[in-house]
């Protein structure tokens, strides 16, 4: 009764516990490789590039269509206009994208849950607006108070919109719709209250902290050591957990692919803050440095990796957007983690409605809530973040609104307009969704 | 987890035989003698369900039940739709609760209020859904609900470790890596993944509802090897199944349920095709063999002694 076991199968090039024995196991191998991390399989970079490549092809490409097509869309707006890749520019383009940026953060935790969150946009409007008017115009409130005043409403305003979704089970959709109008309203409402100071219900950011946050620049000094700093403990991560896998006799990636890994990551970051750290100013009054909100962006995103990637929560996040069945019979309050992540969507909120105005100098109550809905979910998108949950990275995220902010800063530069980023956008949203679409019926298909 | 693991391949069926007839739902002493029964408390079936009768409303889903399932044996439940197999294994699972009679667990009697109530007890059923989430891999969805933690963080060398281990004394090698997603997997791997993370979570009862109803012919063999590793683990193992070809290959025991009473039940060699066929069919048959000397093991419903 009991099935033989052969010997250790010819295709079983991986080390793992593969035995691939069983007929059926070699029909199903390509879509089993195609799917797996090579992390996991290989041995050596030859054969984590084979598998690499095994996989592109067969549709699981990850992250590289995303970065293909940004080269593309980069390469066209420096063919057009050659400003697009000037150091001023390059700076602008990192204020710019990154409110669009943790919008799309913020998005991606409903999107994982196979929610979303249409009344982000206002929700930032409000945070922003809380902010600006404790620091700016009702003055003896220190900015620290202000800025978690302005992310603990916005926490407490996705709370209650998950609250609503779980208890009285009504689709995200339609709550935030219902949010969506409804902020707006709330926002206009609080000009009213304030607007008695800003002129035609606009609140401007005055010197400081919050103006800073976006628009100052580190030092060139600073900027080299969060460099650094930010190298060495990637690669002190990713070492000793590969050293932490093999001492248990698990696979981990070869050295040579982590190594690589991080050059790369070093390689990247060195040629950022060099083309920074450059003077992009006049010769009287020099302009240099990295914005201070790269290293926001990049903190957030190493915050909401982990809490995504190594907590229990961030598991239980994918559990319910794979399969919320499976998740509630694994025990899993499945209601709490949903307002959980709600709330998690509202802090990212507060931060990119302080960003928001930050960038602009200035917030105001007209404010396009829905544009950046839209924004937020098209970068996801184009990051791989699944509209029906349960697959897509945080990192993912920042890079799919990076591509919206190079297209906001790409089309602005090229004199296009209003119409021509929405078209833009539109049509990379639409290349983005159709390439995973095909790739994921030509790949492993189940 | 049953700690039994040594493979001698002594299958306790060929042993004792065990027996839980209608009329007599008291076992023998000599059950389970033979086999590598871990905590077999004193011969006592793992399960017993005494007269248990579910309806609901006007319907009687299930009357007089009265059923053993025994420690490392595989009994399987036999019956045509509607026959009530599935509405017997959601009272066993929790999911619902029997309307008449009790049931016991290692002897001692229990309520299930909810599925919850029977995993902690050691019951885990495994459905044709599965309930595997197919964007997680495979250590992610055995885990699921136990994460392992360290610095507060997941675990995740930790949880490798123990899934890998489970899935290796379970024999389940087919997989590549058990860091791939399940959606990558087939039907009878699936079905692996789903029996292993019940196996984990400590389960010495395993329901498996159809679990070949889906696959083909090697993933089933696949499948049935797996379920007489559990028994011979010393799992008790229920297994819902319509194919009378996976029934004779695996159980050793089995039950047949007709129009909501158990029509008969016995050791797999009191019966053969005909005679299941006729028990589904028709709740009687004139086949029904008689391996150890005794009264066979059958309810015949229209001369039937229980009613």
């Amino acid at each position: 009764m009991a099935v033989t076991q052969p010997p250790e199968g010819p295709e079983d090039q991986a080390g793992s516990v593969a035995v691939a024995g069983q007929p059926d196991a070699h029909n199903g191998a390509a879509a089993q490789i195609a799917m797996t991390a090579p992390d996991v399989m290989a041995g050596s970079l030859g054969e984590y590039t084979r598998l690499w490549l095994r996989r592109v092809r067969s549709g699981e490409s990850g992250v590289l269509p995303v970065i293909v097509g940004l080269i593309a869309i980069g390469a066209y707006f420096q063919i057009s206009q050659h400003s697009f890749l000037s150091a001023g520019n390059i700076a602008n383009l990192m204020t710019q994208a990154g409110f669009i940026i943790t919008f799309c953060m913020a998005q991606t935790f409903p999107l994982l849950l196979g929610e979303i969150d249409l009344s982000l946009g206002f929700n930032a409007g409000i945070g922003g607006t809380i902010t600006l008017w404790m620091v700016a115009v009702a003055h003896p409130f220190p900015v620290w108070l202000a800025i978690l005043a302005g992310i603990v409403i916005t926490t407490v305003i996705a709370a209650v919109e998950g609250l609503i979704v779980v208890w009285l089970r009504i689709p995200s959709f339609v709550v935030t719709l219902g949010f969506y109008l409804g902020l707006n309203g709330v926002l206009l409402w609080l000009f009213e209250q304030t607007g008695n100071v800003g002129l035609g219900g606009v609140i401007q950011v005055h010197k400081g902290f919050i103006d800073g946050l976006v628009s100052q620049n580190m030092s060139p000094t600073v900027a080299w050591i969060v460099l650094i700093v930010v190298v060495v403990l990637a690669a002190v991560f990713m070492i000793t957990q590969d050293r932490r896998r093999r001492a248990h006799g698990l696979v981990a990636p070869p050295l040579s692919v982590t190594i690589l890994k991080i050059a790369l990551m070093a390689v990247v970051g060195l040629a950022l803050v060099l083309v920074l750290n450059a003077n992009r100013g006049t010769l009287f009054e020099p302009l240099r440095g990295v914005p201070w909100v790269v290293p926001v962006v990049l903190a957030l995103l190493a915050v909401m990796t982990v809490v995504l990637g190594r907590t229990k929560f961030g598991r239980y996040v994918y559990a319910i957007g794979g399969n919320a069945e499976a998740a509630r019979r694994a025990g899993i309050n499945l209601n709490r983690i949903r307002v959980q992540a709600f709330a998690i969507n509202g802090v990212l909120a507060g931060v990119t409605g302080i960003l928001y105005a930050s960038f602009l100098g200035s917030i105001s109550n007209n404010i396009q809530g829905g544009q950046y809905v839209l924004y937020s979910v098209a970068g996801a998108v184009i990051g791989g973040v699944s509209l029906f949950g349960g697959r897509g990275r945080i990192a993912g995220a920042v890079l799919g609104g990076f591509v919206v902010a190079v297209i906001y800063n790409g089309v602005i530069l090229l004199g296009l307009g209003a119409a021509g980023q929405y078209i833009w956008t539109a049509a990379v949203l639409l290349a983005a969704v159709t390439l995973d679409g095909l790739s994921r019926r030509g790949g492993a298909a189940t | 987890m049953v700690a039994n693991s040594s493979e001698d391949g002594t299958r306790p069926a060929a042993a004792g035989r065990v027996s839980s007839a209608p009329e007599r739902p008291e076992s023998s002493p000599a059950d389970s003698a033979a086999g590598p029964v871990p905590a077999a408390d004193a011969g006592q079936p793992l399960l017993q369900l005494k007269d248990v009768g579910k309806s609901f409303g006007p319907v009687q889903a299930l009357t007089g039940i009265n059923l053993d399932i025994p420690a490392g044996q595989v009994t399987a439940l036999a019956g045509d739709n509607g026959a009530g197999k599935t509405t017997l294994i959601k009272c066993i699972a929790g999911i619902w609760q029997p309307s008449s009679g009790e049931v016991l667990w290692r002897g001692r009697p229990v309520h299930l209020h909810s599925p919850r109530d029977a995993t902690k007890l050691g019951i885990a059923a495994v459905y044709q859904d599965l309930a595997l989430c197919d964007n997680l891999d495979i250590v992610q969805n055995m885990l699921l609900g136990h994460e392992e933690q360290r610095f507060g963080l997941l675990d995740e060398v930790n949880m490798e470790l123990t899934a890998k281990k489970t899935l290796q004394d379970l024999r389940v090698t087919t997989v590549r890596s058990i860091r791939q997603p399940v959606g990558s997997l087939s039907g009878g791997q699936r079905q692996a993944v789903a029996v292993a993370k019940a196996v984990m979570q400590d389960a010495q009862l395993v329901i498996m509802d159809e679990p070949t109803a889906a696959l083909g012919v090697s993933q089933t063999e696949l499948v049935l090897s797996l379920i007489a590793r559990l028994a011979s683990r010393g799992h008790a193992v229920l297994v819902i199944s319509h194919n009378l070809n996976d029934v004779f290959q695996v159980a050793d025991r089995i039950a047949v349920l007709y129009l909501g009473r158990l029509a008969a039940v016995g050791p797999t060699a009191d019966f053969d095709r005909q005679s299941i066929v006729d028990l589904m069919t028709t709740g009687a048959s004139t086949r029904l063999h008689d391996s150890s000397g005794e009264p066979a093991a059958s309810g015949n419903l229209s001369s039937g002694s229980e009613g």
